[in-house]
């Protein structure tokens, strides 16, 4: 199986590199945010720490698998190694596929990591799903931020890209709030930005509506909501790996 | 695989620097005092979408965290007593924002109702007692406690007992979970007691007795003796 191969490539890479480590400061330092916020907390202390701890591992999380993605993937095009891959006897889309599974691999772990600190503030049940929400989120990123390092062809652009397109993601239901909001005034500009919003949610995912510090704090979510966002994030990451595979198919390297 | 050259290889002027460099840092910072943030630096309220839009679909984590923020505005500085300098209206659109971005979050009422609300000020007390009673409204069964304490306040520091027993009225008429203790349910009927009406209280008292709600027996047996009390020191002053 090449694309299983790549797939292994890709996690021996990371294993060897540095992410597990930076995996390992960031639970240590979200722990111990967490800690000094419970110290100054007047109550709801263990609340406080659970969604401290959350929110810092699912940011943490969401931008180690970008910047790993996208310097993984452009170093090795800056290395000349994708054009040795390339003119191996393996179709594109077994490769593009494989390093992407590799990469899904790798967010995973680190879904799985980021998950087990919170044991010690949430039912098992509720962290549980909240890691495998996390996961499928991390697998989302990873597979943005593949397109975005192959289209873009740069380190920089492509993280800001990345990053830009998740903090989009995950505010749109708030802009579309706003938008909607009783403040706004009527007017044919306001129509205008709020259609234009509407727009735009339609082609990001709603990941506000993902990985939700809530199922921590005040029990799981109802079962046909929490199946809803995992669908919608799966569909999301196929349309990501369809459009990257597009790119990647008729560039010319 | 690289590998660093030996320590030995820097040069004598490259150390110092960098120690130089270190103590000026050290000793810039050291010059700078630790801010604390004063009342009047307590900005006005955001509202709640654009918390919403801040937190990254966070609402639970960021609520929380602004509550932290919000509690450090007047704590210590040059004022002896706490919080009592705060401009309050700002200070309950804080505490509405917080808490339409997590309904389900108690941080801000526990802090209206246990830290703001017990400023010697009254009619900073008075305020932030009516924001907890106004939010009680909202979601009685989990708010309660707040309106509980509300009514203690209002009795016991201000000692304005139409205001308490408003405040109890509300939690015994709107709390209806069976999580809502009898003591929060019965406040009413002891404030009017202490406001005199021994006769309203007995009524309410008997009509509490009457719906059957309490079911522990040493409870039934100390309100029975309760409304024999109160019944018979109203024929008494009558």
């Amino acid at each position: 199986m090449p694309a299983a191969n790549l797939a292994y490539l890709v996690v021996l890479e990371a294993r060897r590199g540095g992410l597990p480590w930076l995996a390992g400061a960031a639970i240590v330092l979200s722990v111990g945010l967490a800690a000094f916020l419970s110290r100054i907390a007047l109550t709801e202390g263990a609340l406080v720490q659970a969604s401290a701890v959350a929110a810092s591992l699912r940011l943490c999380a969401a931008f180690l698998i970008a910047a790993h993605v996208a310097s993984s993937v452009l170093r090795e095009v800056n290395d000349k190694g994708l054009e040795l891959f390339l003119a191996l006897p393996l179709a594109r889309p077994v490769q593009y596929l494989g390093r992407l599974a590799g990469f899904v691999a790798c967010g995973l772990a680190l879904a799985a990591a980021f998950a087990l600190p919170l044991l010690a503030w949430a039912p098992p049940a509720a962290v549980a799903l909240w890691g495998l929400s996390l996961a499928l989120e991390l697998a989302l990123i990873a597979a943005a931020a593949l397109f975005f390092a192959l289209a873009l062809s740069q380190l920089v652009p492509a993280i800001a890209a990345t990053a830009g397109f998740y903090f989009l993601a995950r505010s749109i239901g708030a802009m579309q709030a706003i938008a909607t909001g009783p403040l706004a005034v009527p007017s044919a500009r306001t129509e205008f930005a709020r259609w234009t919003v509407d727009l735009v949610a339609l082609l990001v995912p709603r990941l506000d509506q993902a990985t939700q510090t809530a199922w921590l704090l005040y029990g799981i979510p109802e079962p046909r909501a929490y199946l809803t966002g995992l669908a919608g994030m799966l569909i999301y990451t196929l349309l990501l790996t369809a459009a990257g595979l597009f790119d990647f198919q008729r560039r010319s390297l | 695989m690289t590998h660093d050259r030996p320590l030995s290889s820097v040069p004598a002027w490259l150390w110092l620097l960098l120690a130089v460099a270190l103590a000026l840092q050290v000793a810039w910072q050291t010059r700078v005092p630790g801010r604390t943030l004063e009342a009047e630096d307590l900005p006005p309220a955001p509202t709640a979408a654009a918390l919403r839009l801040a937190t990254l679909g966070e609402p639970e984590a960021g609520a929380r965290l602004a509550m932290l923020y919000l509690q450090s505005f007047d704590l210590r500085g040059g004022n002896d007593t706490p919080y009592q300098r705060l401009d309050y209206a700002r200070l309950i659109g804080w505490l509405r924002a917080l808490l339409e971005l997590d309904p389900r979050g108690q941080y801000p009422l526990f802090a209206a109702a246990r830290i703001y609300a017990e400023v010697p000020d009254s009619a900073r007390s008075r305020r932030v007692l009516e924001f907890v009673h106004e939010a009680f409204l909202d979601d009685p069964d989990r708010r309660w406690p707040w309106l509980a304490h509300a009514a203690l306040l209002a009795k016991h520091r201000l000692g304005d007992l139409p205001l308490a027993r408003r405040y109890a009225a509300a939690v015994q008429r709107h709390a209806r979970s069976p999580a809502v203790p009898l003591w929060a349910r019965q406040m009413e009927v002891f404030i009017l007691e202490d406001m005199g009406e021994l006769e309203a209280a007995s009524i309410m008292l008997g009509g509490l007795l009457e719906t059957g709600a309490i079911h522990d027996p040493g409870e039934l047996r100390f309100l029975r003796e309760r409304l024999a009390e109160l019944e018979q020191r109203a024929r008494t002053a009558k």
